[in-house]
């Protein structure tokens, strides 16, 4: 048995999307640049996706530019915040301690560049506070970047909160939605969003390409040089099935938003109820305010990558933290920012679902993972003294 | 991250899991904050090593190389078995990804903790070998010295 529980990190492209994008590789495979009918073709259907992807998150068509993907569209409006602050003499930035590293990165090399980060708290719930903001603005602010939902705990941040107070105070504001688009309702406009990224393979699109929503009347500034496409914003020939099939996975997902939320959220429930009788367990994130899909534990007295090669061996495929962060030695800087002692996020396990998986599936990971974390702490020193301090 | 087909036998059927509770000696080494401990127990009659057992709490190639290091001091004088590196640990295993070196550094250091520890108990002086852990893997952010 194979039970993929790892669709934070990708998911599987839907067959709607695959059908959608197929005869755009052989049939329409022209350049929507082209003056000829068969790159007409693709360049109708580019306007009927852009559209389509408009209107589900309620924007304008001449508001969204397609990208490469989620990083590309964090990495590009956080470059183009900071420069337009810096311009105007706004040299401070806020965002918060667990983005994705392709906004936290991007801070980073800020930071170095000469702006004044506030990296905000998110507490033992892994949810900012909105008078944590409030407190935050500053004169010299440039902008507010907080992530939809976190891609390791599924948090979902107060947005439309953030939004109000940022367009009250007169201070751009940039959301990572990566995680939420396709899992949740999302309306730029209600929620006062001025920048949003999406990535198409994290709601059954394929992989490569995502998105920026740009509020219009915000002078985007071009981030790759070259071709007219994007609006002039962005050169390089658009990766038309790609685009084809981010829209069609959109349009499924937000058309059973509800039915999927449901069977997900009753999938993720019943994990967490049973993964909570596990002594020394604890649940990283609000209990509530998460992802439909999101379930992540840390197991005390254990390590997370055995633990994977473990439940890899039962044909489960988890994760433990961040897929990116799998190849450093530190433990995630999401579940640090919680207040985890280091050895108690080391032991993390991260499992999300989609609407592709089973009650049998949840079934077979209850039954087989405490079988693993025994195991484990069978053999460890750290299980050994937690048990010795309780005597 | 790929992990050679011995790594994975022997964290998957680690070999001399476990403790002893009449140990004549036992090292750990690690901390929980580089997210590897080691624990290794041996029992021994006159220079030789007669009986070992590990515990583990750390990675695949952390519980791999702990139990490899357990195999190859089985039965052997403590002579031999100070002259014991992390590269033959490294080699038994047909190799280690190279975030995963730090781990056979810790097989060998908690391998050379449990000596000291048996020789601290005689009252025979440490070698040069036994001085503790000289921080080369870095995973604790310790110094090398």
């Amino acid at each position: 048995m194979i039970v993929y529980a790892d669709n934070a990190a990708t998911t599987a492209v839907s067959k709607k999307s695959m059908e959608a994008m197929l005869p755009y590789f052989d049939k329409y495979y022209g350049n929507p640049s082209s003056v000829h009918q068969i790159g007409r073709e693709a360049a109708k259907t580019l306007i009927e996706a852009r559209k389509f992807i408009a209107q589900t998150l309620g924007a304008d068509e001449k508001e969204i530019y397609f990208t490469s993907g989620g990083t590309e569209a964090d990495n590009w409006a956080i470059t183009f915040a900071a420069n337009m602050g810096a311009k105007k003499g706004k040299k401070h930035l806020i965002t918060t301690k667990i983005e994705h590293h392709a906004v936290l990165y991007m801070f980073e090399k800020l930071e170095k560049e000469g702006f004044e980060v506030t990296y905000l708290d998110v507490y033992k719930d892994g949810i900012v506070k909105i008078e944590d903001v409030l407190n935050a603005i500053r004169e010299d602010t440039a902008f507010v970047s907080v992530m939809y939902a976190n891609n390791e705990i599924g948090t979902i941040q107060p947005i439309a909160e953030i939004g109000k107070l940022c367009r009250e105070k007169g201070v751009l504001f940039h959301t990572d939605a990566v995680q939420a688009v396709g899992h949740l309702p999302i309306n730029v406009k209600d929620e006062n969003i001025d920048m949003l990224s999406l990535s198409a393979h994290k709601f059954h699109g394929p992989k490569g390409v995502g998105a920026l929503y740009c509020r219009k009347g915000i002078k985007l500034e071009s981030f790759l040089l070259g071709g007219g496409q994007e609006m002039g914003k962005r050169a390089s020939t658009e990766n038309v099935a790609g685009i084809v099939g981010m829209a069609a996975a959109l349009n499924q997902s937000a058309a059973e938003m509800t039915e999927n939320e449901k069977k997900v959220k009753a999938m993720r429930d019943r994990l967490i109820e049973e993964l909570t009788k596990v002594p020394h367990s604890i649940l990283n994130g609000h209990r509530i305010k998460r992802l439909p899909g999101n379930v992540n534990f840390c197991f005390e007295g254990i390590e997370g990558e055995s633990m994977l090669l473990l439940l890899d061996m039962k044909g489960i495929c988890a994760s433990s933290g961040s897929a990116c962060t799998s190849g450093s030695l530190d433990p995630s800087h999401v579940l640090l920012a919680l207040g985890l002692p280091h050895a108690t996020a080391h032991g993390s396990l991260r499992l999300t679902l989609s609407e592709y998986n089973s009650e049998n599936e949840i079934d077979y990971i209850i039954e087989e993972l405490p079988k693993i974390i025994q195991r484990l702490r069978e053999m460890s020193p750290v299980w050994e003294s937690i048990i010795k301090e309780e005597e | 991250m790929q992990y050679s087909e011995k790594v994975m036998d022997h964290f998957s059927n680690p070999r001399n899991v476990g403790k002893i509770e009449d140990a004549d000696a036992v090292g750990e080494v690690g901390n929980s904050k580089c997210g590897d401990i080691m624990k290794i127990y041996l029992k021994i009659d006159g220079e030789k090593i007669t009986d070992v057992k590990f515990n583990t709490f750390g990675c695949g190639a952390a519980v791999a190389t702990s139990s490899m290091a357990t195999e190859l001091i089985k039965g052997k004088t403590l002579d031999e078995v100070l002259k014991l590196t992390n590269k033959a640990v490294i080699e038994a295993l047909d190799g280690l990804p190279p975030a995963k070196i730090h781990c056979s550094v810790l097989a060998e250091e908690a391998v050379k903790a449990a000596i000291a520890d048996y020789y601290k108990k005689n009252n025979i002086p440490l070698s040069d070998e036994l001085t503790g852990c000289k921080g080369c893997c870095g995973a604790c952010g310790q110094k090398e010295n």
